[in-house]
């Protein structure tokens, strides 16, 4: 009996001293932070050996009357009501058009990935420089075509939020444009080989089969952007660091402008509730979603 | 008959009209690294005067030769491959050690841990990045590679990924090595590793691409200008010398080089990496 238990127990070593690193990195550096976290949006904690006390729910109930961190909400909403449709199209219309080709697929592929694997801030600050109102190009283009008065983009509160839209949609489409492809390969041709007997159109066959195989990709990549437009912060530090006044100010961006540079770490853990929630509130939608939406 | 033949004109009409506006969007698309290239070959004086003139006629090589001196480029370019190597070599090693525990190996509270694991797909980092902050510096490493690496190791991801790949491989081989009288360690290092190479070049090669280009959590807890890797080298750069757009597109050409042999090699891991993600739901 004894002996069987101890075998039953050395049975687990192994797999225990395996899995050993990995547990304990996850339990230093992201359970513990994970509860430090919310009991930190408790407290005025200002960060490194300053003291902090219990406040309460103060840091929450200032949330909502804190007009910057509103504007950077506000904000973030914008980016992503404008982020997520725009990238979504365009990965789709790239997908179904690289899918139609036979040459030169490759290089189309890269050459739409390629913006993917440089750096946020190395392509933050080229597009800076692209989108100089007086002597970037691309003013200059616009200019030589006839528009007069060309948008002053990143100088202009009005624009400047669109602006690090469209440098996000650029860098990140090839990437769901590769998902979104390889969603469009997997569906058995059978499907499109029946539908050509029955005489279906290529637009009814898209309509018909490739949309509707294709609907559990197309959620993901919905979520997938969603969750990543709300973590947006290099864009906005290297090209406008949250100006013209407020205007790029995100959610992320205020995170750590209140954390390491106000040292308000209290109040930014708070903040980061809110994002924790905001993203658990997407994944829980995505997970009630995911059965009744997805035909396939 | 003669329909037949209009509808195969026009349909080949149409493959070429396709194939025309995918060309135009993949020069848009690419764009802006080819204005940095032709940029950071020219003189400011050129590039204010003629800034529509893409295509420079003589070529000025200086800015590559400032930039190494303008800024501790060097020091950048050495602290950023140094972490990357790093982090890549020992995250692809955690994470499939903890892979083979999950898909081979028995484990107390298996499902509960795999689980618990995976809340990392879901959870952006950023939204613990303040705690894990304090919690860092209170264990002595804010500001030191050490603290910046450990950050870094876990991946929910990567185990994922890895887990995957070892559920692939036939448990006979397991099996058969016990038999032989191999170690559990020995057989996760001569068999598993060996056969999982293509899942480890994926899972590296993504690694590190993501830590080369890493700059939020590098500009959080490294502040020594020793310290610092390329990105936050470019950023000062930037606040720094704003209107030398020469020195500055020499500066991030540079920053982006690697990148670009890294994709040329290892192309079909990226395509596969991405369409794991595809996989991960």
């Amino acid at each position: 009996m004894a002996s069987k238990r101890l075998h039953n127990f050395k049975s687990y070593v192994p797999g225990t001293m395996f899995i050993l690193p990995a547990f304990v990195l996850f339990a230093v550096f992201i359970f513990i932070p994970l509860i430090y976290g919310f009991v930190m949006s408790f407290t005025d904690y200002g960060g490194f050996n300053m003291k902090s006390n219990f406040i309460g729910f103060d840091n929450y109930s200032k949330l909502f009357h804190d007009d910057y961190f509103l504007i950077s909400l506000k904000n973030n909403f914008i980016y992503t009501l404008l982020f997520v449709p725009l990238t979504m199209l365009l990965a789709l219309l790239a997908a179904i058009a690289l899918n139609n080709v036979l040459h030169l697929r490759k290089y189309l592929r890269m050459a739409f990935y390629f913006p993917q694997i440089t750096s946020m801030v190395s392509i933050a600050i080229v597009w800076g420089l692209l989108l100089n109102p007086i002597s970037g190009p691309i003013n200059q283009m616009l200019k030589a075509i006839g528009i007069s008065n060309p948008p002053e983009w990143l100088m202009s509160s009005s624009w400047a939020l669109l602006a690090i839209v469209l440098v996000a949609v650029w860098k990140s489409f090839g990437y769901y444009m590769i998902i979104l492809l390889a969603g469009i390969q997997g569906i058995p041709t059978h499907l499109y080989e029946s539908a050509k007997l029955d005489g279906a159109s290529k637009f009814q066959q898209f309509l018909y089969i490739t949309l509707p195989s294709l609907s559990p990709t197309l959620f993901m990549v919905l979520i997938l952007t969603i969750i990543n437009s709300f973590q947006v912060f290099d864009l906005v530090s290297v090209m406008t660091n949250g100006g013209p006044g407020r205007s790029t100010n995100v959610l992320v961006f205020r995170i750590y402008q209140e954390a390491f540079m106000n040292y308000r770490m209290g109040y930014a853990a708070a903040m980061s509730t809110v994002l924790f929630l905001i993203i658990m509130i997407i994944s829980l939608i995505q997970f009630k979603l995911e059965k009744k939406w997805v035909t396939y | 008959m003669l329909d037949v033949i209009n509808k195969s004109k026009r349909s080949k009409l149409f493959y070429g009209l396709l194939l025309i506006v995918l060309v135009i969007f993949s020069i848009v698309t690419l764009f802006p690294f080819l204005w940095m290239i032709s940029s950071s070959l020219r003189t400011d004086v050129d590039l204010f005067k003629n800034p529509m003139n893409w295509i420079p006629h003589t070529l000025y090589l200086d800015n590559y030769k400032e930039v190494w001196t303008a800024i501790p480029f060097a020091k950048y370019f050495f602290n950023t491959f140094k972490l990357s190597v790093i982090i890549t070599v020992l995250q692809v090693i955690i994470c499939s050690m903890s892979a083979y525990a999950f898909a081979k190996l028995k484990i107390p509270f298996k499902n509960v841990i795999f689980i618990l694991f995976m809340t990392n797909l879901m959870m952006p980092w950023h939204s613990i990045m303040v705690p894990q902050f304090s919690v860092v510096s209170s264990l002595g490493l804010y500001n030191t590679h050490t603290g910046y690496i450990l950050i870094q190791l876990f991946s929910g991801f990567g185990i994922f990924m890895m887990r995957q790949f070892f559920m692939g491989l036939p448990n006979e081989l397991n099996e058969a090595a016990r038999v032989d009288g191999y170690s559990e360690w020995k057989i996760f290092w001569k068999i598993m590793m060996p056969l999982s190479a293509p899942g480890l070049s994926t899972l590296g090669i993504f690694t590190f691409t993501f830590m080369w280009n890493d700059y939020l959590a590098p500009l959080i807890y490294l502040n020594d200008d020793a310290l610092k890797t390329l990105q936050l080298g470019l950023k000062a750069f930037q606040t720094e010398h704003t209107t030398d757009y020469g020195l500055l597109m020499a500066g991030t050409v540079f920053a982006t080089i690697p990148m670009v042999i890294v994709f040329l090699i290892g192309e079909r891991f990226f395509i596969q990496s991405v369409a794991t993600t595809g996989m991960k739901n």
